[in-house]
């Protein structure tokens, strides 16, 4: 548990990153492209061999066997390759700046993801090399309540208010089990233990948040019917922001992304959903899922789940990596998410242990990370697959990517190619150079420093050169309260 | 079964001679439990080329004949693997198997001892065989592990710098004396880094600490460490010249005698190439047997590795790089670069519930231009060369211990199934917590409303 709070103050301490590597993001949007003569895995109308995708304007304007390019289009050839839809991450705490936990109250929904984003995030790029194009940043799971949360493209090199996946509902996280009632948790020295501690009390919380939501949305009904009626002299309910993202659940304007690991926990969520009229959309993590998968079906909350991690708490020690499939099987739309930068670099790997652990089809354990959660976010309409009309978010890699030995190429978001492996690999000697230039210019400046402050007895702090980078703790995402996933 | 019980009758010789004449024939002709063969696979013994169609004969935990003409004796269980593939069973060098059940749940963790020199500690005394990790891992193909004490990976943090000695087991039997290959394989060394910040839990926030104290703490750690070595260096002349009586004994410096005889290996923990620079130093100075484990920027420090004829244990291959600049597939790419300069090494998970990830880890590599043959040795034989224990396990030849795998295909592949699997030579099951669960609850009834 220590350790994984010194990883995520160890990702606080390093969010002034000697940005070096190469962004890549350079072709135009307006121009077409056209992707040739790959194997296309389009996930909704199988597979076609030797086949080409056009994109103009960011979009796919066409897919098939025998596509041409247009006269001035940009080709790439992807003879031998495989081309997939852009990976979707249902559960991602990269790109943020700073801790992922507002843990301080147990109703934390006033905090927002969406306000912290961090462009110059370094894992947005590893991630982006991983095939991944969209992710569901989400706050962490401290709370019962947690914060707001915010999908968002892997735009690397635009700047924060671009990162944000224009049209998706955004969220909120809930959190339930062993997080919000701190059970791996101590509190600082003369710090008192935060409620609650037992899941009862969790349930209780969270009745309690949407009794006061109900009330406040009702206050506001009251206050805009009688306006309505042209009443003077009336006083508007004071605005909470605490409760507003909760009225917006209520509306349906707003997704409930839920922590969870036991059965018993996501019963009782859904207990909770059915007495206030709301819907979760996800139950993340989900690791009994397969315990409950029909009533969670019935729920129509979708799963999103890791492929094999397990028993590294209690509540993750019945975890089976037969979830995905079984989940499936019953008929809940499952995907598979990384909670973690590394993870989200080989989601196509943990997809594909869904064949080996519980007889998935190849199609099936893909859509676990394109299709299904874009159903999950609201955004099926626009990525997923690929499809005409789709937003040109494609993954190219040089073979089958259920293999363990394929590695992607190309990324693609909105038709710009973000990553480019052999772009990435042509541009190191210079990095390199530059990086040696600027060593030297800075050694040369501290001696000359050295030199005219000789005289002085005041001894010289030698500053540590080794900037470490972002952990690579699997639960390095779990933020700073010290959480695992 | 039937011997014991004769061996104990007071008419042995009488019942042994009708057990002999009476049963001789239905006995003899029905397979032994202890003899196997396996036929009609391709054989990759690691020992030299595959062997397109051939057989495996195993008989009482070891490995009796492999080959494309080999005699199947007569009282062998016999699994026809036509279309299947052999292979030595994986191995994974640095995990907390049987340490470590459930990762937050102190009660259940026997990783982490307080103190920062403790070599006296033995893994093997505190291996649970009734984990559930153990059958668990081995579904996968993993035969053989080595846990090691005080290491840090993702189910557990590091803890103190003389952490103790790494224990190399079979991942199948009754007690641990029936499932150790070796009870002391490596002293571990949690190399001691310059750390200039640190997380403070009274302020509960990162405290920056000067270069100059981090580098104060650094060389007090270092200067224990020689003292250490010098006494045990001490202790061993005293045992072996002074007095039995007037000789005290001392754990703790008894433990690192075979160390500073060069008899047990120093496996050192370290990541930066600062570090691993310092303690290749260390242990050249000091004439220790370094393996290093962990090794992130080993591929910083290739020369001196080679040099100095240092072998890697690698941390998992899916690992984010060490450093902002450092290209993004360098944890990948790492192991090609090492196979080419020459540095023998083994893959590792480093953890408990990831140690099922091993092969995962080494097609990676391959994906990144590690050649398939190498990444193979590096799961299956290597890290049985690097801890001396490859006159042992590690590839399919005649006397080793029969710890083998039958697949669908290619065990570097993620979809790729063992279909068999034997270790010291019993055909070991498959079953474990999550296919019980797996197949309990997918018999669950659709709920009544």
């Amino acid at each position: 548990m220590r350790l994984r709070v010194l990883t995520a103050v160890a990702l606080l301490a390093t969010v002034t990153p000697v940005c070096v590597r190469a962004q890549v993001s350079s072709a135009r949007t307006d121009n077409a492209i056209l992707i040739e003569d790959a194997t296309l895995l389009t996930v909704t109308h199988g597979n076609i061999e030797h086949g080409s995708i056009l994109i103009r304007d960011g979009k796919i304007a066409a897919v098939g066997a025998d596509l041409k390019a247009p006269e001035g289009a940009t080709v790439i050839d992807a003879k031998g390759q495989y081309v997939m839809p852009g990976i979707i991450d249902c559960h991602s705490h990269i790109a943020v700046d700073g801790s992922v936990n507002e843990g301080s109250v147990s109703v934390s929904s006033m905090a927002n993801i969406a306000d912290v984003l961090n462009p110059d995030d370094m894992s947005i790029y590893d991630d982006l090399a991983g095939g991944v194009t969209t992710a569901n940043i989400l706050h962490g799971s401290a709370n019962a309540i947690g914060g707001q949360t915010v999908v968002i493209k892997l735009r690397w090199g635009k700047q924060a208010s671009d990162l944000p996946f224009q049209g998706a509902l955004p969220g909120i996280k809930f959190a339930l089990g062993e997080n919000p009632k701190r059970s791996n948790f101590t509190p600082p020295p003369g710090v008192a233990p935060r409620y609650p501690a037992t899941r009862l009390g969790v349930e209780e919380t969270i009745r309690e948040a949407f009794i006061q939501a109900r009330e406040y949305k009702k206050q506001w009904a009251d206050y805009n019917e009688k306006k309505g009626t042209g009443e003077q002299n009336l006083l508007p309910p004071r605005r909470d922001e605490k409760l507003e993202p909760l009225v917006e659940v209520l509306d349906g304007k707003r997704y409930i992304h839920s922590h969870c690991y036991r059965a018993d926990e996501i019963l009782m969520l859904i207990r909770v959903a059915n007495e206030f009229g709301f819907k979760i959309r996800t139950f993340q993590h989900v690791l009994e899922g397969y315990k409950v998968a029909d009533e969670i079906a019935a729920s129509g909350a979708g799963g999103s789940t890791f492929s094999d991690w397990w028993a590294y708490k209690m509540e993750a020690f019945d975890a089976i990596p037969y979830n995905a499939a079984l989940m499936t099987e019953r008929g809940v739309v499952v995907s598979i998410n990384s909670d973690d930068a590394e993870e989200a670099r080989h989601l196509n790997q943990e997809a594909a242990k869904s064949i080996k652990y519980g007889g998935l089809s190849a199609n099936d354990a893909l859509k676990l990370i394109t299709l299904n959660p874009a159903i999950q976010l609201g955004i099926d309409s626009r990525v997923g697959s690929i499809d005409v009309g789709k937003d040109a978010d494609l993954a190219i890699f040089n073979r089958d990517p259920l293999s363990v030995y394929a590695v992607v190429q190309k990324t693609l978001i909105d038709g710009q190619v973000y990553f480019d492996r052999q772009r990435d690999i042509d541009g190191r000697p210079a990095l390199e150079k530059e990086k040696q230039d600027l060593l030297a210019k800075e050694k040369k400046a501290s001696e000359e420093k050295k030199a005219s402050k000789k005289t002085e007895a005041k001894p010289e702090k030698k500053p540590d050169q080794k900037k470490k980078r972002a952990p690579t703790n699997q639960d390095s995402a779990a933020g700073s309260a010290g959480v695992a996933p | 079964m039937r011997k014991a019980i004769c061996m104990r009758s007071p008419g042995f010789p009488i019942i042994a001679l009708w057990l002999a004449l009476s049963l001789a024939f239905p006995l003899w002709s029905q397979p032994s439990t202890n003899v196997y063969a396996i036929k009609n696979a391709k054989i990759f013994t690691l020992a030299g080329p595959p062997i397109e169609k051939g057989s495996v004969v195993i008989r009482d935990g070891k490995i009796t004949a492999v080959g494309a003409n080999v005699a199947i004796p007569e009282d062998a269980q016999v699994i026809d693997a036509a279309g299947l593939e052999v292979y030595p069973g994986m191995f994974d060098p640095v995990t907390q198997i049987g340490l470590n059940e459930v990762g937050a749940v102190g009660a259940t963790l026997d990783t982490s001892e307080l103190g920062d020199f403790n070599p006296e500690l033995v893994v093997a005394t505190a291996v649970n065989p009734a984990s559930v990790h153990i059958p668990v891992t081995r579904a996968n193909g993993i035969t053989e592990v080595i846990a090691a004490p005080g290491i840090g990976g993702f189910d557990s943090q590091s803890s103190g710098i003389i952490a103790g000695q790494a224990s190399a087991f079979n991942l199948a039997g009754w007690t641990m004396e029936e499932m150790q290959i070796s009870r002391s394989v490596a002293m571990v060394l949690n190399w001691p880094s310059i750390q200039t910040s640190s997380f403070d839990f009274s302020t509960f926030s990162i405290k920056e600490k000067p270069y100059a104290d981090a580098k104060k703490e650094y060389d007090k750690s270092v200067n224990q460490l020689s003292d250490w070595f010098t006494r045990a260096r001490h202790y061993a002349q005293a045992k072996e010249k002074g007095s039995p009586g007037l000789f005290v004994r001392d754990l703790k410096l008894e433990s690192l005698v075979p160390v500073v005889q060069g008899r047990l290996p120093l496996l050192v923990v370290a990541d930066d190439a600062r570090d691993i620079r310092n303690a290749v130093d260390f242990c050249t100075k000091q004439n220790l047997k370094m393996i290093l484990a962990s090794g992130a920027e080993s591929w910083k420090v290739k020369d001196l590795l080679k040099e100095k004829k240092i072998a890697v244990i690698l941390g998992p291959t899916e690992r984010l790089p060490e450093q902002e600049d450092t290209p993004y597939d360098k944890p990948m790419t790492q192991p090609a670069e090492l196979n080419a300069a020459g540095i023998p090494f083994a893959f590792s998970s480093f953890g408990t519930s990831f140690s099922r990830r091993l092969p995962q880890y080494a097609g990676t590599a391959v994906g990144y231009g590690l050649s398939h043959d190498e990444a193979l040795k590096a799961v299956m034989l290597n890290a049985a060369q690097i801890f001396g224990l490859a006159d042992q396990i590690g590839t399919i030849e005649q006397g080793k211990l029969a710890n083998l795998i039958v697949t669908t295909g290619d065990p570097l592949e993620i979809q790729t199934e063992v279909r068999y699997l034997f270790i010291k030579g019993r055909l070991t099951s498959k079953d474990n917590k999550h296919k019980e669960l797996y197949e309990q609850f997918r018999k669950r009834p659709a709920p009544a409303r």
